[in-house]
């Protein structure tokens, strides 16, 4: 065990990278949810499309194979990216797929009801969408987006395979040269599993704040469906 | 031309013994998480003091843990204390467990989901508490929750690359075998990838569409 | 169709006189409370052995509890209850009674039909009716088989053995409730509103079927009910409850045509009067 001590700050280093990979990773992941996911909603067939083909590539192959995709494949195309990046662009498109159906899915089943309160107002698709559907839909989205959080941060040990030095890559390192091996694995696995109760308790305050903020829901305000008949693929 | 047709052919034989190999891990990890997923979701219904709350923790620990990490524990502890088993046991366990914490919760939603009267029944008929379960409640719970775990059958077929990281030799690391001897990284993994969305695609259809029968009954 | 019950499987009255007989089922000081809604109030109540009850009364009066209490679905706060002699419930104050053997045996003698029905949805008809005694009672498989399909066909159901309960009407799904709870052979048979939660046109089969079982046979039948007439018809005894007491009890004629309490009075003329 004293040997581990001795390596904790090296165990620190990796914990801080681990962190880091998951704010890059969440940006990411938010940015592509509502990208991909406004864009299925879109009425232009040029948006919806390319947009179904990336959500539905994102979330039907592997995440190890995406990332190992971007950093050893991608090269003969051309680009080499540093592994950091490929193991964000890997993580933030992989989630942020998964976002983009609970984005679609939170907007689409409120949107029967209310889009047709705003048509008889005169507002248009966009301000429909940007002052109406989508600010009702957040509180909705919050409690399945915390599940996707908690994932990316558990997925963020793959980046330790494409040789980011992460909280994983460092326990394998320390590993190796201590041959502590139960201190070290049980030591990181109590700190991802701290890590991701912390997410969950952001998430949950989260959703206090945006519970708050607004009136108070009523019991339809739960998120609907994932996948509502007839919406289009 | 970037991509080798010819390369890409030679080697989809070798990527497709890789897929028999993910999926007979997926079938085999399904059958554990959805057995032992089925016992602690019982076992934390029936809310014995202590060992309801152990099994709670057991949820919640599997579910904020990597199964990467929870993979190099059993792979590289257990040999530890005389307990060595093939990688492929190793994860087909693994996985089996990680799993089972999310299906327990599925199985609780759908045991949560039938009407006390159901309950009330089968206490008014005598059935003792065993025949209660498995005759009465299990079979309408299961029903509903069908299509939630053919959704986690599906995410755990693409979960199961990770288990290459512990030498278990899967589609992925076909494919990173494929690469590293050729030098070759592009077909192998484009291919492994496609092979992952031909088959979890159809297969989350399947799910949708099972999803939209089961949904009116009850 | 009226039903027919063969008297071979189920025995005629006996011509002793109802007040000659034991006592079936009895409460002694009985009360329960939910918070500051005290639901029975040291209730003090007999039911002798082949005696029709039937319970009437204001909504929220406890009535549903008493049934819940001797089918064990709920539990009483103070008391003793017993059936067939046997004790169900024995709670002294403050403490919390489990389920003991004792009392899963006495409940054995109890049987209930629910306001709701209950079935199993996952199963057919003859299932639902087949499944207590051959997993209970540890009945053979043919014999109880036959004993079920000929209960469905005393209540009219031969035609829909195997159908499933959502492919029944409300007023089948009764009956074959009625059946699954007659398998089981119970002394006691408890009805909870067995006919409220049905469309008009179908009461009247339900309880046909009833009026059968309580002409016939010689079962200890305690029933909740606000169908009045029907009360009057097959009970040997009315009992009008409120606020968790005993307001009045008598033979039907009495308690319908000359209550004596206020309580009841009232109670009858805004129920009747509809
Ligand atoms: N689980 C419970 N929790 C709290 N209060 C309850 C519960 N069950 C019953 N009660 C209360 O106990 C009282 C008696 O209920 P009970 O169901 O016995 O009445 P009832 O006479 O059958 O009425 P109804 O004619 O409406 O069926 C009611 O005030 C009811 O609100
Ligand atoms: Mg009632």
């Amino acid at each position: 065990m004293s040997d581990v001590i001795t390596y904790a700050p090296l165990l620190l280093q990796g914990l801080l990278i681990t962190v880091l990979v998951t704010v890059l990773g969440a940006i990411l992941t938010v940015v592509t949810a509502f990208t991909a996911g406004l864009a299925r909603l879109s009425q232009h067939w040029w948006l919806r499309w390319p947009a179904g083909v990336f959500v539905e590539v994102f979330r039907g192959t592997s995440l190890l194979v995406q990332m190992f995709w971007f950093f050893f494949a991608l090269p003969f195309f051309g680009f080499q990216l540093a592994p950091l990046t490929a193991a964000v662009l890997a993580l933030g498109f992989n989630e942020g797929a998964y976002g983009a159906e609970i984005v679609r899915g939170t907007i689409s089943s409120r949107a029967a009801g209310q889009s047709e309160a705003c048509v008889a107002l005169g507002m248009g698709r966009a301000l429909r969408m940007r002052r109406v559907l989508i600010p009702q839909s957040i509180p909705a989205m919050l409690p399945p987006f915390c599940n996707v959080m908690v994932d990316l941060l558990k997925n963020t040990s793959l980046v330790s395979l494409v040789t980011v030095a992460d909280l994983t890559f460092r326990g394998q390192m320390v590993r190796s040269t201590t041959g502590q091996t139960t201190a070290v694995f049980l030591t990181i696995l109590v700190l991802y599993f701290v890590l991701s109760s912390l997410i969950s308790l952001l998430m949950k305050w989260l959703e206090r704040r945006f519970a708050l903020d607004r009136r108070p829901k009523s019991r339809r305000d739960q998120p609907g469906p994932l996948v509502k008949a007839g919406m289009p693929v | 031309m970037i991509w080798d047709s010819e390369f890409a052919l030679s080697i989809l034989p070798d990527l497709l013994q890789g897929l028999w190999v993910t999926v007979q891990i997926t079938l085999a990890g399904t059958v554990i998480a959805m057995i032992l997923g089925l016992v602690v979701a019982v076992i934390r219904f029936s809310r014995l003091p202590v060992v309801s709350q152990l099994f709670n923790f057991y949820v919640q620990f599997v579910r904020g843990t990597p199964l990467l990490i929870q993979a190099y524990c059993a792979f590289f502890i257990l040999p530890n204390y005389g307990l060595s088993f093939s990688p492929m046991a190793t994860g087909i366990v693994v996985i089996g467990i990680n799993y089972s914490a999310y299906t327990a919760e599925v199985y609780r939603s759908g045991i949560h989901d039938v009407p006390p009267g159901q309950w009330e029944a089968a206490k008014a008929l005598n059935l003792p508490i065993g025949a209660t379960w498995t005759r009465i409640i299990l079979p309408q719970a299961v029903r509903s929750v069908i299509p939630l775990l053919g959704n986690y059958l599906i995410q755990m077929f693409k979960d199961s690359a990770v288990l290459s990281a512990i030498t278990v030799f899967e589609l992925l690391a076909h494919a990173q075998a494929i690469g590293s001897n050729n030098f070759r990284y592009l077909e192998p993994l484009t291919i492994a990838g496609l092979l992952f969305l031909l088959v979890s695609y159809p297969a989350s259809q399947m799910v949708r569409r099972l999803e939209r029968r089961l949904a009116p009954a009850h | 169709m009226p039903p027919h019950i063969d008297t071979e499987s189920a025995p005629v009255p006996e011509s002793t006189p109802a007040a000659a007989r034991e006592v079936m089922i009895s409460f002694d000081d009985v009360s329960k409370r939910w918070g500051d809604n005290e639901v029975l109030r040291s209730l003090n109540f007999d039911v002798k052995s082949g005696e029709k009850v039937s319970i009437i009364g204001p909504s929220g009066s406890g009535k549903t509890t008493i049934l819940r209490i001797l089918m064990t679905l709920e539990t009483p706060d103070t008391g003793l209850v017993t059936v067939n002699g046997e004790t169900l419930w024995d709670v002294k104050p403050g403490s919390r009674p489990k389920e003991t053997k004792q009392m899963r045996a006495t409940r054995r003698h109890v049987g209930m039909v629910f306001q709701q029905f209950n079935l199993f949805p996952h199963m057919t008809a003859l299932e639902n009716v087949l499944e207590a005694p051959t997993r209970v009672l540890k009945l053979d498989k043919e014999e109880a088989r036959q004993r079920s399909v000929e209960l469905l066909e005393m209540v009219g159901l031969s035609k829909h053995l195997d159908h499933k309960p959502p492919k029944l009407s409300g007023g089948q799904q009764q009956r074959v409730a009625i059946a699954r709870a007659l398998a089981m052979r119970p002394k006691v048979l408890l009805f909870d509103e067995p006919t409220s939660a049905l469309d008009p046109e179908l009461i009247g089969e339900v309880l046909n079927v009833i009026r059968e079982l309580a002409v016939s046979t010689d079962m200890t039948m305690l029933m909740v009910t606000h169908e009045m007439r029907f009360a009057e018809e097959i009970s040997d005894r009315v009992v009008m409850f409120d606020h968790g007491s005993v307001v009045e009890q008598g033979p039907p004629g009495e308690i319908f045509k000359a209550p004596k309490e206020d309580r009841t009075k009232s109670f009858l003329h805004a129920v009747l009067s509809h």
